[in-house]
């Protein structure tokens, strides 16, 4: 049975604590219902369990954490899964600034938009390549400084049709990873160096995987997210900084 | 034609061979990491690329005939006041590379230092100084925020606190060791840090680098940092030390990130960085998370909730024009200690023109914080740890009268540990084996060593701490903090006096 609590009358300290006892006592699902910019849930907490919130979380969703599923239902505010090891978010709504800075694993999709400053410095690791899939548009500097993982934007449900897929400075410092864009992309848009590519047949494999999931998460047709083509933007160099110095 | 190389003309160094000692062991060959003395196996002699010489001294300190002298290169350009080699050689590198100069350690450049300006004071016939050898004298300290008054009840006949007090880190000597990361330096000096703190009772800093597996059993020592990069930054690591520091600036280089670079990032660092080998490890100039105070406060209650609060967290900044300000805001957004890193900080690898040029000298910044903190009325709130160019026990002294609770050390240890300060810790070279990854190097300095020296350096200073304070007549370093009238002037003017709140000697 999950455990069922209404946090709206708690402070977010309080939800977690709650969350963190009963997890010691062996429960793995919660849902919290009335969650309203309660911060920090799920921060740091090192388990496989699976977590619904109904509302809107706030800052730093799941920052730090490692292994747990999280469902919202609902938009979330900014810093959602900062820093996170392992685990996934799904967000069925908007997303803010900062979504996965320097996440390092794990899988977070998002339905709709975001804001600023979306997966700066994203890292992958061995077998830890982490994803990001993001159904609406982003604001500028997406994937700034990204050193590896993969990061999906669709442009497709979006509170804003009159603007770009993406604003400016995409992939700046950009030195592992790939990005991947549905539709064009305007050169101008992107860091200094960086191109857009066609994908060869193993991305379209890659891309094929990582979005069944996203569309099952949302009931979605794959189909449907594939009629458009994708570009890919990839690092010009792994070494961005490596000419910069006189000994 | 090849380009000529104008830097590769006029050497720093002299490596000066006495070949009436010189056996030709070829122990200087190896010794140099930097390939600066030559084997030619032809005319089965040596021979020396001045050029290469980055002044290190290993060759020499190995020498067994001690027929190797190294100096400065003698030859001379003109005297110029304005136009020192210094400059002149810098302008040939860049002329040579086109790049940013880079370098090593802290500020090389003379400006004022404040605590060769202030002298402590002793008791003299109207109070007894206190003899450290036959009455107890304590340099423990708390850090970490202190309640704004204590609330006593009285259960059973006995006294005790009413409330819980927040949690705080207690350390044997206010003398902590500062954040290098595992990269910059070697496991092995990692090792006796972690080791020397355990036994002195005070903490190390695993600086941005992550942690090394085989260092979490120092937990109860460590201070692990969350930078910009993230680098090896999970969950068991925030909950591995007792501390988080949240490094934002570092004295070295305010204003811009770091960068380990590729060559550095080996099979034993990748897997504590979690990055690839080879890759290069940017740490952005700002956490990119962080704009603001409030954005701050976010990332510190973000560590604090992810550790269930049992772990204090501590904001690093560098020493800048308006540090009071901002370590007001800093105090504000929730940090148990506030890092100060003066001008002269060190650091493995720097823009030049950071190194020397930018922040504020440490002394005038712990004044000028702790003033303003007190006038505030949330001094209290929070620990000021100083660092940037502590060089002896008696800068330690000074720097907490001025208001500091503890001091970091970072160049210090690493000198008790062999360093000469050649200023080439980027290389990944370093002959003495500190500053360096590669496997060899690393064999010339052993745990063992590198925590017996810490050891002694610390135990060294602890003792003279307790002799200065026990000549001017106080028995804990609690009474030290902030007490300036502990400390008098010596050539200052009044608006430093008035910065650093002391009065001149004679007054
Ligand atoms: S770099 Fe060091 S070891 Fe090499 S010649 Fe110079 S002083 Fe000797
Ligand atoms: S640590 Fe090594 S490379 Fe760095 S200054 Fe000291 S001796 Fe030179």
């Amino acid at each position: 049975m999950p455990l069922e609590l209404e946090v709206f009358p708690f402070h977010y300290s309080q939800v977690n604590k709650i969350i963190r006892e009963n997890l010691k006592k062996g429960e793995r699902e919660f849902i919290l219902r009335g969650v309203n910019g309660h911060r920090y849930l799920l921060a740091g907490v090192s388990a496989d369990i699976k977590v619904t919130i109904y509302g809107t979380p706030g800052l730093d969703l799941g920052a730090f954490m490692r292994g747990p599923v999280i469902r919202v239902f609902g938009n979330v505010q900014d810093g959602a899964g900062n820093t996170m090891d392992e685990g996934k978010i799904v967000i069925h709504g908007m997303a803010g600034d900062v979504v996965g800075y320097a996440m390092r694993g794990g899988k977070i999709h998002i339905y709709g938009d975001v804001g600023y400053r979306v997966g700066i410095h994203m890292k992958a690791y061995m077998e830890k390549i982490p994803v990001l899939i993001i159904g609406g548009k982003a604001g500028d500097f997406l994937g700034e400084y990204m050193a590896g993982g993969v990061i999906i934007l669709l442009g497709m449900h979006t509170l804003y049709p009159e603007r770009p897929i993406a604003g400016l400075f995409l992939g700046t410092g950009m030195h592992g990873g790939v990005i991947y864009i549905r539709g064009k992309i305007k050169e101008s848009q992107l860091g200094l160096g960086l191109k857009p590519y066609p994908l060869d047949g193993s991305d379209e494999k890659l891309l094929e995987g990582y979005l069944k999931e996203y569309c099952e998460d949302f009931g979605l047709e794959l189909s449907e997210v594939l009629k458009e083509d994708f570009i890919k933007i990839i690092p010009y160099t792994h070494r961005p900084y490596g000419k910069l110095y006189a000994y | 034609m090849a380009t000529p190389q104008w830097s590769k003309f006029f050497p720093d160094f002299y490596i000066e061979r006495l070949w009436d000692k010189c056996i030709k062991c070829r122990r200087c060959v190896s010794e140099c990491s930097y390939e600066a003395h030559i084997w030619d196996s032809k005319k089965k002699t040596l021979l020396e690329d001045h050029s290469k010489c980055v002044g290190c001294h290993r060759c020499e300190a190995f020498c067994p005939t001690k027929a190797l002298i190294i100096k400065r290169h003698p030859s001379d350009f003109r005297e110029h006041a304005l136009w020192t080699p210094w400059f002149i050689k810098n302008i040939y590198k860049q002329a040579d590379q086109g790049g940013v100069l880079l370098t090593s350690t802290g500020c090389a450049l003379p400006y004022k230092n404040y605590f060769d300006h202030l002298v402590l004071d002793a008791c003299q016939v109207t109070n007894p100084p206190i003899d450290p050898l036959r009455e107890p004298m304590e340099l423990r300290t708390y850090i970490g925020p202190k309640p704004e008054s204590l609330e006593i009840e009285e259960v059973n006949g006995k006294f005790r606190l009413k409330k819980k007090l927040p949690p705080l880190i207690r350390v044997e000597a206010p003398i902590l060791f500062a954040a290098m990361s595992y990269g910059a330096i070697s496991l092995h000096v990692h090792q006796g840090l972690a080791r020397a703190a355990r036994d002195l009772g005070i903490l190390y800093n695993t600086g941005e680098g992550g942690l090394h597996a085989s260092l979490y059993e120092y937990g109860p020592n460590t201070i692990v940092q969350c930078a910009s990069g993230r680098f090896g930054l999970h969950v068991d690591y925030l909950n591995a030390g007792v501390a988080i520091e949240i490094k934002i600036g570092q004295g070295a280089k305010p204003g811009i990130g770091g960068h380990l670079p590729g060559e550095k990032v080996t099979e034993e660092i990748s897997k504590t960085r979690m990055i690839p080998v080879g890759s290069d490890a940017l740490s952005p100039a700002p956490h990119h998370d962080i704009y603001s105070i409030e954005d701050l406060r976010g990332l510190i209650f973000a560590l604090k909730e992810a550790t269930e609060y049992k772990k204090l967290v501590f904001v690093k900044i560098a020493a800048v024009h308006n540090v009071a300000a901002i370590a007001s805001g800093i105090v504000r957004a929730g940090a148990d200690a506030v890092v100060i890193d003066g001008l002269k900080g060190g650091t493995g690898a720097a823009p030049t023109m950071f190194r020397d040029n930018i922040g504020i000298p440490i002394e005038l910044a712990i004044s000028a914080v702790d003033k303003r903190l007190r006038a505030e009325g949330i001094r209290h709130r929070t620990s000021i740890i100083a660092s940037g160019g502590i060089r002896c026990s008696a800068d330690v002294v000074k720097a907490i009268a001025l208001g500091a609770d503890a001091v970091y050390i970072g160049t210090a240890a690493l000198i008790a540990v062999g360093c000469t300060m050649c200023q080439r810790c980027f290389t990944g070279k370093c002959p003495w084996g500190i500053a360096t990854n590669n496997p060899e190097l690393m064999k010339r300095l052993p745990p063992e060593v590198a925590y017996e020296k810490i050891y002694n350096l610390v135990k060294g200073w602890t003792h003279e701490i307790k002799e200065m304070l026990g000549a001017m007549g106080i028995n804990s370093i609690e009474s030290l903090k902030g007490n300036r009238d502990k400390l008098r002037a010596v050539g200052l003017t009044k608006e430093e006096m008035e910065i650093l709140e002391v009065k001149h000697a004679g007054e």
